[in-house]
């Protein structure tokens, strides 16, 4: 049953990613991968409010693993970002490379800081 | 910053979408295959932080570990993918196994709520030292596992 949730999650996550990089890489056109970050930004932030209304109370345990392990697990990925952070410092592109590290990691946190703040006050 | 040269490989695996057969809509059967690949990759992933709890203060290897190994698969799939040029691979391995498997595998979410969940818990340093690690494992991961594959390529394409 556990397990059930975690795919159920996981089978709408995966595909929502890919969707939504789509979404995002289509309309700049920079080599910065803003479809992966936004997608693992958008994600650490979903679960930081689950994580802040489960503290709180407010979420169940089945809730957690349908929509954390399972839909914000999938929907963020740690291959791609580490993969494309390769492709632009091998390409020459060490800033970037450098700095979608840097902004990558400390957005995350801070989304899911902001996350679970904002959820544990209001279901408090 | 500027538009890639016309043909030069894609940085994004996802999608390239200078390549104008990636701008065509995505077909039913490439979102069915990510979707499945998630399912395998995220049950992959609850499976190991079964086997590896972390406690409250504890440093989660489960986490570590699944993206660690995670990138260190999406660079030899990558470089087989993309290196070995003769035979073209299947159209639905890479949303299979890359954007779905081994996306649905690795997390950034649950990389994040780790680390604050240890800082809640009064373990500032512990909280540091493990989001600097996996960066640099994760980072150093790819990277070696790529250019091995890469090595592997070329030596078996002078022999």
């Amino acid at each position: 049953m556990n397990w059930l949730l975690v795919v159920a999650g996981a089978v709408v996550g995966a595909p929502l990613r890919y969707l939504t990089d789509r979404f995002v890489q289509a309309r700049h056109d920079s080599v910065f991968p803003w479809g992966t970050f936004v997608v693992n930004a958008g994600a650490c932030l979903v679960l930081g409010v689950l994580t802040g209304a489960v503290l709180a109370g407010a979420g169940s345990s089945r809730l957690a693993l349908l929509l954390g392990t399972g839909l914000c697990g999938a929907l963020s990925t740690y291959s791609t970002f580490s993969y494309e952070t390769l492709r632009l410092a091998e390409r020459g592109w060490k800033f970037l490379a450098a700095a979608n590290a840097a902004a990558s990691v400390l957005v995350g946190l801070g989304a899911v800081t902001l996350g679970s703040q904002v959820a544990g006050q209001l279901f408090a | 910053m500027t538009r890639p040269v016309p043909g030069a490989e894609a940085i994004d695996p996802d999608v390239d979408l200078h390549v104008p057969a990636q701008r065509t809509e995505p077909q039913g059967r490439v979102l069915a295959a990510v979707a499945a690949g998630g399912a395998v990759g995220a049950s992959a992933r609850y499976g190991v932080a079964l086997l590896w709890p972390a406690g409250p203060a504890g440093f989660p290897w489960a986490t570590f570990w699944t993206n660690v190994a995670g990138c260190a698969l999406i660079g030899v799939l990558m470089a087989l993918i993309s290196e070995e040029g003769r035979r073209s691979p299947h159209p639905l391995l890479r949303p299979f196994a890359g954007t779905g498997v081994l996306g649905g595998f690795t997390t950034f979410s649950a990389y994040a709520v780790d680390f604050s969940r240890l800082l809640d818990a009064g373990r500032a340093g512990l909280a540091l030292a493990y989001a600097g690690l996996t960066l640099v494992a994760a980072l150093g991961a790819v990277w070696a596992a790529a250019s091995l594959t890469r090595l592997a390529l070329r030596g078996r394409g002078a022999g």
